[in-house]
């Protein structure tokens, strides 16, 4: 890879996790704020950002081309170098690291945005499965992820106990998050006697609904520095994916999270951030990465205490990035996650030096 | 900065029938599903997938060599549907399973009736119950039976076919999904205001404190410069016409005939223009210059939307000139 630029994360910043906002679909109210913060955080004026990237869905907006508005947020006069993915933002941030691995910008603003509370959030995810045979069914997001827990349950992967720990540690570590939406911790020795929100998930398994954003600045190293007093280097980002088809995948596992976490090169890291919405695929995912015991598994707390679509992962990238800025952590990885049922994955390795 | 009332909202219906034509695998598959089979398709490593797959899943070969399988099977994970929304296969309490029915190799998510969910266990036997009338489709499964709720001599399934003859010959080569999906749309701050303006007769816009440009509809964000527009800014209802089309071509709820003028009014005072009609002349008389005022519908009509102008007429002052909105266009 020699010849191509390094590149850091240089600047996070997100909106508050709310259960609704009052806001657009299309995600201006919420970026406006982020964007001025993070700007004045990097130094770095609008103008010189090289290039712009985000990630939405129109299907959580129920409108086309929603994305275009929340162009606005940027001020795109003069042009700017612009583009845009449907899915996850992680993936938007691929994007602009490929950019400046290329040489084409220095610098990049990443973002993501969902408003989630504008529709119904589990019916709408259901149209992202099959359109042909499984789709028009309209299973939903929190049924399909029961599903996937009682496969690992009943192959004695995990456990509904070790489930609620994954819960309770969640929450008990949200409480110091100030954008978390859940910000009140759980009393774990109850958990298990609570009822089945979608047997075998209780509500404590499964992550908020949630309205928010998220941005992220990437430099390339020679400005990363300027911008940032300890810059996130990114040592390793790859995706991977598996089958689209649930019932041909076996739904302990996720495969293409460990393959991109083995091209990425994850040894050593003291801190994970996964995009885990249900306790069960947290539990998968540290199995599937091979984490070791003495790794801080979504200290900010993770999707379990706000979950907004289409900017979380980018978010955990974020937050993983926010340990290496403050110095808490040497080495970090940010997972996202795209599909359903940890369809497909992305790993985000960043180290502080 | 003016006080703010809550942001307007609305529902937001949106409905749609997918058609989606079928390649020769999954023709193949809901064309037996109307007949009350169950086809598979066999994979590279011959394994049977059912629902089958285009494409095998490990090597990338195009499938073809169908696989009939049975319509009972084993339920390989389940969870439980307390509160059914809409569109699912049942209306009252039920499972989701994935089932791997005899002879295949993976599991087709569906349906299972159980009623509760103490009748439901990992392994458990269940059979297709097919719909009343079957098309070619996923949802010609109604659901599954637990196999031991089925009375005795009722015969296996797969005698159910011969009870119906097919309803047709040829395959199936479309499906058709409704997709229904509900939303409360919001407008923002800045276009709640403008659209509370409109239910007052007044056109309200917002003037960007960095570029100093006026924009009605008011935006959240200037779309130069990225900052919110604070200061409001009253326009009169006169402007001039900066371009325009005529439209001559008829469509679904289209409101007067063939040929009009559709045109973007730059507002005396705006940065931005409007697009609205322009009727009261021949539609070849309309030019770019051309004055115009609203044509406001009766009071008793207006409500917090741009159809309170019923359209823009022309003044019959003298056209402006083109420096004056040669920026706007």
């Amino acid at each position: 890879m020699s010849g191509f630029p390094e590149v850091a994360v240089v600047g996070f910043g997100q909106s508050p996790q709310v259960r609704e906002t009052t806001g657009t679909t299309n995600g201006v109210e919420m970026l406006v704020p982020v964007f001025q913060r993070l700007l004045t955080d990097t130094g770095l004026s609008r103008r010189e950002v090289g290039f712009w990237c985000s990630g939405s869905s129109d299907y959580l907006a129920g409108r086309a081309f929603s994305f275009v508005t929340a162009v606005d947020a940027i001020g795109a006069l003069p042009p700017i170098a612009e583009s845009h993915v449907e899915g996850d933002a992680a993936w938007a941030l691929y994007e602009a690291w490929l950019k400046i691995r290329m040489g084409e910008a220095d610098t990049a603003l990443v973002y993501g945005f969902g408003k989630s509370s504008a529709g119904d959030l589990h019916r709408v995810l259901a149209l992202q499965l099959d359109p042909y045979l499984v789709a028009p069914l309209w299973p939903d997001s929190v049924s399909i992820a029961a599903l996937q827990a009682r496969v690992g349950i009943e192959a004695g992967l995990w456990s509904e106990k070790e489930m609620a720990e994954v819960a309770a540690r969640s929450r008990a570590d949200g409480v110091a998050n100030p954008n978390a939406q859940l910000r009140e911790p759980l009393d774990p020795a109850g958990l298990l006697d609570a009822p089945y929100l979608a047997d075998p998930l209780r509500a404590h398994d499964c992550a908020p609904i949630t309205d928010g954003a998220a941005a992220i600045v990437l430099a390339a190293g020679h400005r990363a520095v300027d911008l940032c007093a300890r810059p996130a280097w990114i040592t390793g980002l790859e995706h991977r994916v598996d089958s689209p088809v649930l019932g041909a995948r076996d739904l302990g596992r996720a495969p293409s999270a460990g393959a991109a976490a083995a091209a990425a090169g994850i040894d050593g890291v003291q801190v994970a951030e996964l995009a885990t919405p249900f306790t069960s695929q947290e539990l998968l995912l540290r199995r599937e990465l091979g984490l070791a015991d003495d790794v801080l598994v979504n200290p900010s707390g993770g999707p379990l205490c706000g979950n907004p679509m289409f900017a979380g992962g980018l978010i955990r990238i974020g937050e993983a990035a926010a340990r290496v800025f403050d110095g808490s952590a040497g080495r970090v990885l940010g997972h996202a996650s795209n599909g359903p049922l940890l369809q497909q994955n992305l790993i985000c390795v960043m180290e502080g030096r | 900065m003016v006080a703010t009332e809550a942001p307007l909202s609305a529902p937001l219906e949106l409905g749609f029938d997918y058609t989606r034509s079928l390649g020769p695998v999954l023709s193949r598959f809901v064309t037996a599903l109307r007949d009350r089979r169950v086809e598979g398709v066999r994979g590279s490593d011959g394994r049977v997938h059912v629902p089958p797959v285009e494409y095998d899943p490990v090597t990338g070969q195009p499938l073809s060599e169908p696989v009939e399988v049975g319509t009972e099977g084993t339920v390989v994970t389940w969870s439980w549907m307390a509160e059914p929304l809409e569109g699912q296969p049942l209306a009252h309490p039920f499972a989701w399973a994935f089932v791997r029915l005899d002879g295949a190799d993976t599991a087709l998510l569906h349906a299972v009736d159980a009623g509760a969910p103490a009748r439901m266990r990992t392994g458990m036997r269940v059979r297709i119950r097919w719909a009343e009338h079957t098309v070619g489709q996923i949802s010609d499964i109604a659901c599954f039976d637990p196999v031991d709720d089925l009375v005795s001599g009722a015969g296996r399934s797969g005698d159910q076919r011969h009870s119906r003859p097919p309803t047709s010959q040829d395959p199936v080569t479309m499906i058709t999904t409704p997709v229904h999906l509900h939303y409360r749309h919001s407008a923002s701050l800045e276009e709640s205001r403008y659209l509370r303006g409109l239910a007052e007769g007044r056109l309200l816009g917002q003037r960007c404190p960095e570029c100093r440009k006026v924009y009605i509809p008011p935006r959240g964000a200037c779309p130069t410069d990225g900052v919110p527009t604070v200061e409001e800014v009253e326009l009169p209802d006169t402007g001039t016409v900066t371009t325009f089309c005529i439209v001559n071509v008829p469509f679904l709820g289209q409101r007067i005939p063939p040929p009009y003028v559709s045109a973007y009014v730059l507002l005396d005072g705006a940065d931005i223009p409007l697009m609205h009609l322009v009727l009261g002349c021949a539609a070849d008389e309309v030019r770019m210059g051309m004055r115009v005022q609203a044509q406001w519908r009766p009071r008793e009509e207006w409500d917090t939307t741009l159809r309170n102008i019923d359209h823009f007429r022309p003044t019959g002052e003298p056209d402006a000139p083109f420096e004056s909105y040669a920026e706007h266009l």
